[in-house]
């Protein structure tokens, strides 16, 4: 039952390398790549535009509308292109999420289109995805409050863990996996969900190290705005 | 952009991004092993446009006519992501169509030597699923996304074997039974011109499109799009540029 070593040979506490980049699809509003280990996540921007049907319209404010899916390659047992049952509740919890940051009081009857697709998956897509998402939102010019910063941690055989990659989340003898998003600012846990088995002292323990990776994440994501803002204003 | 405008300078031998007509934009790249999860993938670049293509194996039951035959299956997906024209939902048609014209080329150029495709007669074959999907749409996906393709099937390595299983993730050192590259070449008319490599305004404006896949001095497959007419000579020229312009596409394979 001892989870000793991790298959990559990273600490339990120990993301995976992770890497981001802004503007990255130039006929979208904005768009931006997230990578954590294997895990490819791109996203893209549209809006604020017209919705239709009209009478999806709000006059009130703008709607926020998110769509996550995987490549059919992205996976290794290929996944029928178009949309899934799995697929639909992700894009609604990564649409919940980015709804808590954005403000689209200046859009009446508009709407504002998030796509996401996973290039190439070896878990924590979902994180990637909203990772992704959250910073090509803010290349777009979408008003914001912050940025969101997303992980998932878990639990593999005994230990607590950061960023599980698809085989620790195979893992035989049992494995939890905790996707979390955050406010990076203000702290507030804007996406949880939970697949497994775990004490509430664990969970307490795993949340902790999601607030400290999240914070990490945060720097990445707001390093890789300026330098796309840097590029262009050098252009 | 307003309509006229290209239409003007099309008529006098240049376009909005300054190339001549029988031009490809720059670069014209290709990017390799960019899914590690598919048996073979490639990112294909021409100008700003941006295809993936991946490839994925299965295995399957021979089509009782083709009993010692693999096959292809090609389908494209246009991302809501690649422009705001896309919207998300079922294929629609020209997502059909390009993927049925990228199917054309590969087949019928015989690239794939399906009978190799076969494990056991009537029972077992490979089915090489080949997936396309537009990143960013500056105009000519078909060129794009059949360059794309062909990078990502020259990548292509089987997985593991056991017991009629398949392991994925466990690549061998094969790779699929390829013979030959088909390149494919889009010719658009404009007014009395012929134009190569339109991008998303010209695409606009087109009254007729010819898209042609040859390999070596044959011609394998055509698709004409558009409502205007093309007349004999139109065609011939255009099968001229398309030779002229394989060359130039197929050191991008290289």
């Amino acid at each position: 039952m001892t989870y000793t070593k991790r298959p990559d040979g990273r600490k339990f506490d120990e993301p995976r390398k992770m890497e981001a980049k802004v503007g990255i699809i130039k006929r979208a509003d904005g768009s931006a790549m997230f990578k954590m280990g294997d895990t490819i996540a791109i996203a893209a921007v549209y809006g604020p535009r017209e919705l239709h049907p009209r009478f999806l319209q709000n006059p009130e404010r703008g709607t926020l509308r998110c769509v996550y899916d995987m490549l059919s390659f992205s996976v290794p047992d290929r996944k029928r292109p178009g949309p899934s049952r799995r697929g639909t509740e992700i894009s609604m919890v990564t649409e919940n999420s980015l709804l808590s940051v954005v403000n689209l009081d200046q859009f009446p009857n508009a709407v504002v289109d998030v796509f996401i697709n996973i290039t190439q998956a070896n878990a924590g897509t979902r994180c990637a995805g909203i990772n992704a998402a959250v910073m090509a939102l803010a290349d777009a010019g979408i008003p914001m409050r912050d940025l969101v910063s997303a992980i998932s941690v878990g639990k593999v055989g005994d230990k607590v863990v950061c960023d599980l990659d698809k085989d620790e989340e195979d893992y035989e003898e049992g494995s939890t996996d905790i996707p979390v998003a955050i406010v990076p600012r203000t702290g507030e846990v804007i996406l949880l969900q939970l697949d497994g088995s775990i004490k509430k002292e664990e969970l307490k323990e795993a949340l902790k190290m999601a607030k400290k990776t999240c914070d990490d994440i945060y720097k990445i994501q707001k390093k890789a705005l300026k330098k796309a803002y840097q590029e262009f204003q050098n252009e | 952009m307003s309509e006229n405008y290209i239409l003007d300078l099309i008529k006098q031998d240049s376009r909005i991004d300054g190339r001549k007509l029988k031009e490809f934009r720059k670069p014209v790249k290709i990017e390799t092993g960019i899914s590690k999860n598919a048996e073979g993938s490639a990112k294909a670049t021409i100008g700003e446009t941006e295809v993936i293509a991946g490839i994925k194996l299965s295995l399957g039951e021979p089509y009782p006519d083709n009993p010692d035959e693999g096959t292809i299956m090609v389908t494209s997906e246009l991302l809501p992501m690649a422009s705001e024209e896309f919207e998300s939902g079922p294929p629609g048609k020209q997502a059909i169509e390009l993927a049925r014209i990228i199917d054309r080329g590969i087949r019928e150029s015989k690239a794939l030597d399906f009978k190799k495709l076969c494990i056991k007669k009537g029972e077992l074959i490979w089915l090489v699923f080949i997936d396309i999907y537009p990143i960013n749409d500056a105009g000519n996906l078909i060129d794009a996304s059949a360059l794309a393709t062909v990078a990502a099937l020259k990548e292509v390595k089987f997985p593991k074997l056991e017991k009629n299983k398949i392991k994925y993730g466990e690549l061998t050192k094969d790779k699929l039974p390829l013979t030959k590259i088909p390149i494919t070449c889009t010719l658009v008319k404009i007014g009395d011109k012929i134009l190569v490599d339109p991008n998303s305004e010209e695409e606009q404006v087109i009254d007729a499109r010819l898209s042609v896949a040859v390999c070596g001095n044959k011609i394998n497959a055509m698709q004409k799009g558009g409502i205007e007419g093309l007349s004999f000579k139109e065609i011939d020229e255009m099968m001229d540029i398309a030779f002229e312009k394989e060359k130039e596409l197929r050191k991008a394979i290289q």
